[in-house]
């Protein structure tokens, strides 16, 4: 209970995200699931955020750490950028009219 | 933390919502994408500011800096290269590497923790979001090696015994560490539960796999998501929460999604079983009608109004630009061509609108199935590519076939049924497909890319 009541701002916060994202991503109709699903995959890059904040805290001779947390933010970088470039290109590829041509 | 920063965040997680909510119109999408990765790079530098009002220790700052970059640019690399039938593959495998990343982070936090105090709900954050982490990680990489055809499917009743096994135990040893029955130091108990959940990653997806791959992908998109949330809550950093959450809806969304296009629980496709149907009436031999390139291609050429359902088989023919340019020679024949998408065609949500899309198929002739089926007999001609599973009609009419009750596209309700076909080999479910002993139904053998090729040649001679 304790828990709960210490962290009320953060429950209620959790739950508004839960019912705005479904709202917003129910709308997102089958042709654009693949780049929806890419796009959303960079967003979890947002993960990168915490790694960074680590990394800042962490003693600098702190090694062991230092060398898995620069993983961490390796990785989280390789997710967002990908994640957004690929989405990018697949969304460059969505064009009306072009056939015409 | 500062006002500006916090200001900054509140900043980055509606341009995510802005972002996603962007991604609902195919015009609008690009401009949802860009909204979304400014976020992502002012969350990235505010992280970075924040941290640069106190005295910060520069070789950290270095290997931030450093990892950041070689980060960066390998993912635009990897992103630059791919083909659009690889693309399952690729999100696999940069979905796998958010999952490492939660998983690292839940472990550097782990050695950090000896030093505090024994916070019983930290800990369990840390250690669900550890295992999360780790099981997008493995998960994902073995997806991608299965998608990539590196690893097969392994349907092993032990693989799917011990999967079961280990979950158990997972739960077991955190909810006995978290009473103090478990009498073990964290650091070792958490590196206990990493590698059980590594393990746990790779036994969960080994017995899924073909056309139960789109439902896997959009899961383990779902988890990475809930494992960024989870560190958030670590961090108490909203944007983290906000941007961990929005990828969970969407991910679990999808999965149900995916599940209800096949008519199978989520449950079933994890447990890697299929309802055996009886195979009652299928023993028979099929009475086929076989139809050569050039007869197709006459009768494609009377064609008014024409229909094609592509599938799985065209991401592996590579045939997305030949049909394309089958589609504008129809239609420099008066004809109107359309593509009817079957929401699990391919390997993940949404693959054959993005293979079409790279042939510049103009999406507007994207058709998805709900639309279509109630007025399939106006259309003169179908061709199947490729798909198999998404149009037997015993998916409607035969209560004992194993696919009965998956939503179908009615190409049988059509004029004229074309299906470009390898050979009688049946689709992922393993049914017969009813469709082939029709009367409107003929089968055109051979490579589709080849076959595709030679009736647009025909055609072009009319």
């Amino acid at each position: 209970m304790e828990l709960i009541h210490n962290n009320l701002e953060t429950i209620y916060f959790i739950l508004f995200c839960v019912f705005i994202g479904i709202e917003v991503i129910a709308n997102v109709p089958a042709i654009l699931h693949t780049p929806l699903m890419s796009g959303a995959n960079a967003i979890s890059g947002v993960i990168t955020v915490g790694a960074v904040t680590l990394m800042l805290q962490l003693e600098p001779t702190d090694y062991v750490n230092l060398a898995i947390g620069s993983v961490a933010v390796f990785l989280g970088a390789l997710n967002i950028s990908g994640g957004f470039f690929v989405t990018g290109r697949m969304l460059a590829m969505f064009n009306t009219k072009k056939t015409k041509a | 933390m500062s006002a500006i920063v916090e200001i900054g965040y509140l900043l980055s997680t509606l341009s995510f919502l802005g972002g996603l909510k962007f991604m609902s119109s195919p015009k609008r999408a690009k401009t949802g994408n860009i909204i979304a990765a400014s976020g992502m790079i002012l969350a990235l530098l505010l992280t970075l500011y924040g941290a640069y009002s106190q005295s910060l220790p520069s070789i950290n700052v270095i290997l931030i800096a450093a990892t950041l970059i070689v980060g960066s640019l390998i993912g635009k690399r990897l992103s630059n290269k791919v083909e659009m039938t690889q693309m399952p593959q690729l999100v696999s495998l940069f979905n796998a590497t958010g999952g490492g990343c939660a998983m690292l982070l839940g472990i550097v936090e782990g050695h950090r923790l000896l030093i505090s105090d024994n916070d019983i709900p930290l800990q369990l954050l840390l250690i669900i979001g550890l295992f999360t982490g780790a099981v997008a990680f493995t998960g994902s990489i073995l997806a991608n090696r299965k998608l990539s055809g590196k690893t097969k499917d392994n349907k092993s009743k032990l693989v799917v015994f011990s999967a079961r096994t280990l979950l158990v135990l997972i739960i077991a040893a955190i909810a006995l560490y978290n009473l103090q029955l478990l009498p073990i130091d964290f650091t070792i108990y958490m590196y206990i539960i990493a590698a059980l959940s590594l393990l746990y990653g790779i036994l969960f997806v080994l017995p899924i796999g073909g056309a139960d791959m789109p439902v896997v992908i959009s899961l383990l998109n779902a988890i990475t998501g809930i494992a960024t949330a989870l560190s958030g809550f670590v961090y108490d950093n909203k944007v983290m929460i906000a941007g961990g959450i929005f990828v969970g809806a969407a991910g679990i969304l999808l999965t149900l999604l995916m599940c209800k296009a096949m008519n199978r629980s989520l449950f079933k496709v994890l447990a890697g079983t299929f309802k055996k149907g009886t195979v009652s009436g299928s023993e028979t031999e099929q009475i086929i009608q076989e139809i050569s390139l050039t007869e197709t291609a006459m009768q494609l050429s009377y064609a008014k109004k024409i229909a094609i359902i592509p599938g799985y088989g065209l991401a592996v023919a590579q045939a997305q630009h030949e049909c394309a340019q089958l589609q504008q020679i129809l239609e420099s024949l008066e004809a109107e061509v359309h593509y009817i998408i079957h929401p699990v065609a391919g390997r993940m949500p949404g693959h054959m609108n993005v293979l079409l899309a790279e042939a510049n198929v103009d999406y507007a002739s994207l058709k998805e199935m709900d639309e279509v089926n109630d007025t399939m007999d106006s259309y003169d001609m179908v061709m199947v590519i490729g798909a198999n599973d998404v149009i037997n009609p015993a998916a409607e009419v035969n209560t004992d076939s194993s696919i009965y009750g998956m939503p179908i596209i009615r190409a049988y309700k059509s004029k004229k049924v074309v299906v470009l076909k390898r050979g009688m080999s049946t689709g992922y479910a393993g049914v017969v497909n009813e469709l082939f002993d029709m009367e409107n139904c003929h089968l055109l053998f051979g490579d589709a890319k080849e076959s595709i090729q030679g009736i647009t040649k025909q055609l072009k001679l009319i």
